[in-house]
């Protein structure tokens, strides 16, 4: 005991000696070494012509005038291919596991098997089918969506992205590294908050965990592009809508990123005030992208990971779904309690009940969202000809049918436009909440990041609500 | 030093090597040595993760992608390996989370080896983490990746002076194309079972009263811990009032070093 005191006592008696700029002059030392090495066995013979086409390339993604224009092209260009190309495969898969194999499973547990109704119904009607429609309305999307990402990512753009966004964060107070974990979270929010570490100052980087949530992730970028399809593409002429529905997911994107930049800049001129550090950002090399390599490893990677934990969250609250919507308290199911009793006031807020009732159901994984919206939807309002009974999820094989059963529900292009504001701004799904509470260690900070969207959601739902009807 | 490497043509042998390497992806359960993979950001050590364990951790062409630890296995020549994959760092002497998760298992985790991955087309730039991690550990080799890419810039790279200079044994690699991967077991292993036997570069560059001052330190550091691996990195963190290695200190932790690692600083 007495021997550490005595060394660290000694250490600081040195330390005040030796003056306090030891830090940088060892590091200088090690420059000087390094350059020394490098002197010796780097021989450069001339510049190439590949450095300058680097350079060359980058003088136009990263210009002030190009950088955002092409960033924002680059993203549309990513969704209308993802909205264009999915729809085939979607139907395809569903007609496969909801309309052929539902039916066979049912009737095969049921009758063959002889098992109680409620036992199909939790199981088939519950788990079976909300997992198939995960499956269907999630694959082709991000079967095609990952690979092009995964593609600019590999080429060697997000850190350009970054750097053309570095500016806007630093003027907001934050790092410009939050540009980065801001791209991580257009993955998966909970993996944006884990990479929240790459920011050494812990006052910048509790700002980019808090804003990370803004970024649309993978479980939200279905839902946006189902109900942009639905909604704001069936506005315009149909040779147009592709576009225009790309149009729309690119802009609740960039949405999320001006709140991203608001409450970044609120936070750091209120309770999260401190200087802005400086850091360099490397630009890499551009790389040709292995393309077969990509491919395969992004849908390894990420498609199939992302489509496996769906799954697993979809499978529970399939069951959640059967029994809400077959437990009846006098004659009515508890699913329909709350929709009747929320929906006035989610009215209010341009939204319904049963978005409401979906988005607690949901917390778990944003991915079932939609799926639990059309079966709440269906069962709300008793549509004869779809579906097989309450608390069922049902086939639909084309983006017109969903069409169909929401406009039958009650919905106006209000509802869809306010839909994918809240989908863009509610809490965080409890893997990021959990991820959030472990990487900040503060509950009080956990609650902030988890408050501020919901609050801000229904803010913005609502003045987007009020004034549509005051136009209209 | 090279030379130890290239001891028969079998033991560089392409065919060979690729023979006695087994992926063991996640299977880590039970291992012989556990290797430490390092370098700056972007430099390909994911890349160099998934050649040697079969894993298909994500990579991607950005700084500051793996940003915790990833783990895995493989067994070379009849021993089995744990390998663990750092987060990209350009330097081990600020106080980023990152930085202090690389920092602290080279120090703490007591690899049996750690392999720095470094660009071969920013070398300069990446030897200076070369150069700290170091200061840290004896055990090292130095993987020059990106090899493909710097000959295309007309980049050429003497691997034999590098490693002469270094004291360890320096591999060029391509790891995108896994070239370079059956040299780096190679070299790997030498250096765990000892047959390499790394005299690694000390900044040398310091002025009289630092020097002295370390050297005063680091004697005592030796005489409170005898054994201890790193005396004259230690001596130079508390000189910089580094409070993790401080509470290291006052917890006792700095023991546990002494312990498994009885080589001594040269």
């Amino acid at each position: 005991m007495e021997n550490k005191n005595k060394l660290i006592a000694a250490a600081n008696n040195l330390r005040y000696e030796i003056g306090e700029n030891l830090h940088d002059y060892v590091i200088e030392s090690i420059y000087e070494e390094a350059s020394d090495i490098a002197s010796k066995s780097v021989k450069n013979n001339g510049k190439t012509d590949k450095f300058n086409l680097d350079a060359k390339i980058d003088k136009i993604v990263t210009s002030r005038a190009w950088g955002i224009p092409i960033m924002l092209f680059l993203l549309a260009t990513v969704f209308w291919l993802t909205i264009e190309g999915s729809n085939v495969p979607s139907a395809f898969i569903a007609s496969i596991l909801v309309e052929s194999l539902h039916p066979l499973l049912r009737d095969f547990v049921g009758i063959t098997l002889g098992m109680p109704w409620w036992f199909t119904g939790v199981l088939i009607d519950g788990a079976y089918l909300a997992m198939a429609w995960v499956v269907s309305v999630m694959l082709p999307p991000m079967a095609i969506f990952f690979p092009l990402f995964t593609l600019l990512e590999d080429f060697g753009y997000l850190p350009r992205v970054a750097f053309n966004m570095d500016n806007a964060f630093r003027k907001a107070g934050a790092h410009g590294k939050q540009a980065l974990t801001m791209s991580m979270g257009f993955g998966c929010n909970a993996a944006g908050v884990i990479a929240a570490r790459i920011i050494d100052s812990p006052r910048e980087r509790l700002l980019a965990i808090i804003t990370n949530n803004f970024s649309l992730c993978n479980g939200r970028w279905p839902t946006q592009i189902l109900i942009s399809t639905i909604f704001i593409g069936a506005l315009a002429p149909p040779y147009l809508a592709g576009i225009i529905s790309a149009g729309a997911v690119v802009t609740v994107a960039l949405l999320g990123i001006g709140f991203s930049l608001l409450l970044s800049w609120s936070l750091s001129k209120t309770v999260l005030r401190g200087e802005v550090s400086t850091f360099s950002l490397e630009l890499p090399p551009y790389r040709p992208p292995l393309f077969f390599r990509t491919l395969y490893t992004s849908l390894i990677d990420r498609t199939l990971f992302v489509l496996w934990r769906a799954v697993i969250f979809a499978v529970p609250a399939g069951v959640v779904i059967w029994l809400t919507g077959n437990i009846e308290i006098g004659g009515v199911s508890i699913a329909e309690h709350f929709i009747l009793a929320a929906d006035p006031w989610a009215i209010f807020f341009g939204l319904n009940g049963v978005i409401l009732l979906a988005y607690i159901i949901a917390i778990p994984a944003n991915e079932i969202v939609i799926p639990t919206i059309l079966m709440l939807t269906v069962m709300a309002t008793k549509v004869a000809e779809v579906g097989s009974g309450a608390g069922v999820m049902f086939e639909l094989d084309s983006v017109s049918e969903t069409s169909a059963i929401l406009t039958a529900g009650g919905w106006t292009t209000l509802t869809g436009i306010n839909l994918m504001l809240f989908s863009l701004l509610h809490n965080p799904c409890s893997t990021t909440i959990y991820t959030i509470y472990k990487e900040t260690g503060s509950v009080k900070w956990t609650a902030v990041a988890t408050i501020i969207p919901l609050l801000l959601g229904f803010i913005i739902c609502f003045f987007v609500a009020q004034f549509w009807r005051l136009l209209s | 030093m090279t030379e130890n490497l290239k001891a028969s043509a079998c033991d560089v042998c392409e065919v060979n090597n690729r023979a006695s390497l087994k992926r063991m992806g996640l299977n880590i359960e039970k291992f012989d040595f556990i290797v430490a993979l390092a370098g700056n950001p972007n430099t390909g050590k994911s890349t160099v993760f998934n050649a040697l364990t079969g894993l298909r951790q994500h990579t991607g062409n950005w700084p500051g992608k793996t940003v915790a630890r990833a783990e895995g296995g493989f067994e070379y020549n009849d021993k089995m390996f744990k390998i663990v994959d750092l987060p990209g760092t350009y330097s081990l002497l600020s106080t980023s989370t990152d930085e202090e998760i690389a920092r602290n298992f080279i120090l703490f985790g007591k690899p049996d080896v750690t392999v720095i991955v470094a660009d071969a087309t920013r070398l300069e730039r990446n030897l200076n983490l070369v150069l700290q991690v170091l200061e840290i550990t004896d055990k090292a080799v130095l993987c020059v990746n990106l090899i493909d890419e710097a000959e295309r810039h007309n980049v050429e790279i003497d691997i034999r002076s590098l490693s002469k200079e270094l004291g360890i044994p320096v591999v060029a690699a391509s790891a995108r194309s896994n070239k370079g991967i059956s040299e780096l077991l190679n070299a790997v292993f030498q250096v765990v079972t000892g047959n390499f036997i790394c005299k690694p570069k000390r900044i040398s560059k310091l002025s009289g009263k630092v020097s002295k001052a370390i050297r005063s330190l680091t004697t005592m550091i030796e005489n409170e811990y005898p054994g201890v691996p790193n005396p004259r990195w230690i001596a130079l963190r508390l000189l910089e009032g580094d409070q993790r290695i401080i509470d290291a200190i006052k917890s006792g932790e700095i023991i546990e070093l002494t312990g498994s690692n009885p080589q001594a600083v040269v």
